[in-house]
């Protein structure tokens, strides 16, 4: 599973940055880079991005750590693409039996792939850099996010870990109950669904009595909210999203120079 | 500094036939203390939700009417605080001074004035870390006491509590009682809902009875009210102090060994205890919060892989399968066994009706379909539930859902039941028929553990007793002469069984 929760060093120069202001670099940076198909664009913005790490106070064993699902979904979408695209244009790179490697399958496949991890990385860093509290706050104060939205999904995220929690219970009551598959298949398909089913209407009660605690404290009352913890957007914050929109815009121009660019639309 | 008043007062939820509560005529002054009882389903806390403003005017049918300082209270939301059972369910925020904080946002206080009365909230309620705790690493009564912290930050002119310390230990059920006792202003109004009668009575000066069909049975002082409707108030369900259930002992001494724990645990959750559970003899598992008591429920139950130590069956309880662990047991050859009783019953049920629930378990097992029949219908009536034969298990009060989640183990007959809080939340008619029926089934020579925090209830069943420590360094001797870590164990006494008392 991978972690949410924030592990950034503390007081690194880009942690300590407005969570929307992060946000929004991140979302610069990646729309950017949308715009190209070519591999060469996406591979500088990786390095712009690994380059930029230590500024945000992430290790980077702590980023292999919580990325790897994204690095093995990615070298298996590679390998299946150069196996089995239907694309064999271009010179023949390697041919041993049935497996037939061409430079052009080859240089879609990267594109994609390197694309993918370029536009994921901004995001889990944001998120690993970044506290829930503080980005629901920011949410609210600086992009002037409705509360009603933002608290209700931080006290929501506040509840996932009950879930994993309560699933493990259920499913010793349910044995406790003489219910269990064996080795049926079927079973274990029926089981699990019911299971789900008995999870879900338990997060639903449990979520109307925390909406209902969170009413009789006035939440969401049409009353004017104050703010406890204030978020300041300076211009330290205005710069970071400039600084990604201008990298983004670099990568995207070396690739255009380097005659690689191939536009997503058009 | 409120004053309620209720006049002919009902609610009748959407969708229901029945009133939750119809016909009440109370006021309450300002600065006044009261206990509000009643047996299960009399609309203590329907009752309370409409004076928190909580019950929106298109969920339901109201009735007569219903007013806080002549307000109605959904317009007087302000004027009331209320704390419910769950504390899992109050917190908002990961850090506690955010908590207490998220409802001062809401109600618009100026940012220069949230933090001390945050500050001066935790402190009235002697909340024990700073406000950077996260909320999720605090204890069950550490948690309702910040919940409570951020109810009394909003300086309410009205408390409402509903089963504050339902969820607690009695350690912890003590601390929110003296926070209350010492946060409290003089002149701010407090109404109480709580089935611990007893341990309430020094926090109120009045006592209020809801009847069931409608209407207030009984009002005022609480000796006055105890005097006059006592025996007739221990009747109809409601706890009353002084009434304390006939006990119900073993009259044999026990018999065989059904299960053996050796050196058995769960790091962290549970140190290694030794224990020996027998045919014919309730065992009260006792303990704080935290000592792993639900843990080694499920140890014994055969629900959870041990982490140290073992479990062993006796040929007496499983025949030729006493050499795998329980845990390793098919669950139809489990059930037949050992039946566990989970400490929230909704966890347990599978069906779409009472029927189908008490047969399931029969079925799994592959009894003929008319021992089946015979054995719901015995128990549908056993346990007062034939009315409810049809309806979804979901749909039931707490103390139906409890007596169906018993039933459901006894289904299929197990030599050995095991329950995690049986007692939890019942009003005295349940918990006198669990009672009972625990002590038929001990009689008959079953074996029952019960993990439990009650101590009326060890009392009036137990024949010994296990007490689980917190602390893993709080040793203490176990009657066997070995040392056993963090546990205490003990008989009855005036119990001179050969086998009373432990591990011979």
């Amino acid at each position: 599973m991978i972690g949410l929760e924030p592990v950034a060093v503390p007081g690194a120069p880009l942690a300590r940055r407005n969570p929307v202001a992060k946000l929004a670099a991140a979302l610069v940076f990646t729309v950017i880079l949308v715009a190209t198909l070519d591999p060469v664009a996406p591979a500088i913005a990786i390095a712009v991005e690994l380059a930029a790490l230590p500024l945000f106070g992430v290790r980077y064993r702590v980023l292999a750590r919580r990325a790897w699902p994204l690095l093995a979904g990615a070298v298996g979408i590679l390998v299946t693409l150069v196996l089995f695209a239907a694309d064999r244009s271009g010179p023949v790179l390697l041919q041993a039996g049935p497996i037939l490697v061409t430079e052009g399958v080859l240089t879609t496949a990267l594109g994609l792939v390197l694309r993918m991890v370029a536009v994921a990385l901004p995001g889990i860093v944001v998120f690993a850099t970044t506290d829930p509290t503080d980005l629901a706050d920011a949410l609210i104060q600086n992009a002037k996010a409705p509360a009603r939205f933002a608290i209700g999904a931080l006290a929501a995220f506040r509840m996932v870990p009950l879930l994993e929690q309560e699933w493990r219970m259920i499913s010793m009551a349910r044995r406790a109950r003489g219910v269990d598959a064996g080795r049926n298949p079927v079973a274990k398909l029926r089981l699990f669904a019911s299971t789900a089913f008995t999870l879900l209407v338990g997060a639903i009660r449990r979520g109307t009595r925390l909406a209902v605690a969170m009413d009789a404290r006035g939440f969401d009352a049409g009353t004017p909210r104050t703010v406890a913890r204030p978020q300041r957007f300076t211009r330290a914050d205005t710069l970071l999203v400039a600084g990604a929109a201008l990298l983004a815009g670099a990568a995207l121009a070396t690739s255009i120079a380097l005659g690689t660019f191939r536009p997503l639309i058009g | 500094m409120s004053a309620v008043v209720l006049r002919g007062f009902g609610w009748r939820h959407g969708g229901r036939r029945r009133w939750a509560l119809r016909g009440v005529d109370l006021r309450v002054e300002s600065g006044e203390r009261v206990l509000l009882l009643g047996p299960s389903g009399a609309g203590k806390s329907t009752l309370l939700a409409a004076l928190a403003g909580l019950l929106p005017e298109d969920s339901g049918e109201q009735e007569g009417a219903v007013e806080i300082d002549g307000l109605d209270p959904r317009k007087a939301r302000e004027r009331v605080g209320i704390l419910f059972q769950d504390p899992q369910t109050q917190l908002v925020m990961a850090r506690s001074g955010d908590d207490v904080a998220f409802g001062l946002e809401n109600r618009g206080v100026p940012a220069g004035e949230i933090w001390p009365r945050v500050d001066e909230a935790l402190r009235r309620v002697g909340f024990p870390y700073d406000r950077d705790r996260p909320t999720a690493a605090l204890s069950g009564g550490e948690q309702q006491r910040l919940a409570l912290a951020g109810t009394l930050a909003l300086r309410p002119g009205l408390l409402l509590l509903d089963e504050p310390t339902a969820n607690l230990d009695p350690a912890g059920a003590a601390l929110i009682r003296r926070a209350v006792a010492n946060a409290l202003d003089p002149d701010t109004t407090m109404i109480l809902v709580e089935h611990r009668v007893t341990e309430a009575l020094p926090l109120v000066d009045r006592v209020v009875v809801l009847e069931p069909g409608g209407g207030v049975r009984a009002d005022g002082p609480p000796e006055t009210v105890f005097a006059a409707h006592g025996d007739a108030l221990a009747a109809a369900g409601v706890w009353v102090p002084g009434h304390v259930a006939p006990p119900r002992h073993a009259a044999a001494p026990p018999g065989d060994v059904l299960l053996t724990a050796g050196r058995l645990g769960l790091p962290p959750r549970l140190a290694p205890t030794d224990l020996r559970v027998r045919a014919g003899e309730a065992l009260a598992v006792l303990g704080p919060n935290g000592a792993g008591k639900s843990t080694l429920a499920l140890l014994l139950g055969g629900l959870l892989k041990p982490g140290t130590g073992t479990v062993t069956a006796s040929a007496e309880l499983a025949g030729r399968d006493a050499r795998t662990p329980p845990h390793r047991w098919r669950a139809p050859a489990l059930v037949r066994r050992i039946g566990s009783v989970f400490q929230d019953p909704e966890h347990q049920f599978v069906t779409a009706t009472v029927r189908d629930e008490l047969a399931l378990g029969p079925r799994r097992t592959g009894q003929p379909d008319t021992a089946v029949t015979a054995t719901v219908d015995g128990l549908l009536e056993r346990l007062r539930l034939d009315k409810l034969a049809g309806a979804n298990p979901y749909t039931l009060s707490g103390g139906e859902a409890r007596r169906l989640s018993v039933a459901t183990a006894l289904a299929t007959a197990p030599r050995l039941l095991i329950c995690d809080e049986p007692t939890y939340g019942q009003d005295r008619r349940t918990w006198l028929e669990l009672v009972d029926l625990l002590a038929e089934l001990r009689d008959a020579g079953h074996g029952v553990v019960a993990v439990t925090h009650d101590e009326d209830f060890v009392a009036a069943l137990a024949d010994r007793t296990l007490t689980l420590d917190r602390s893993p360094s709080g040793a203490e001797r176990s009657p066997d002469g070995r040392s056993s870590t963090g546990v205490a164990e003990a008989a009855r006494a005036g119990d001179d069984g050969p086998a009373a008392g432990g591990v011979p």
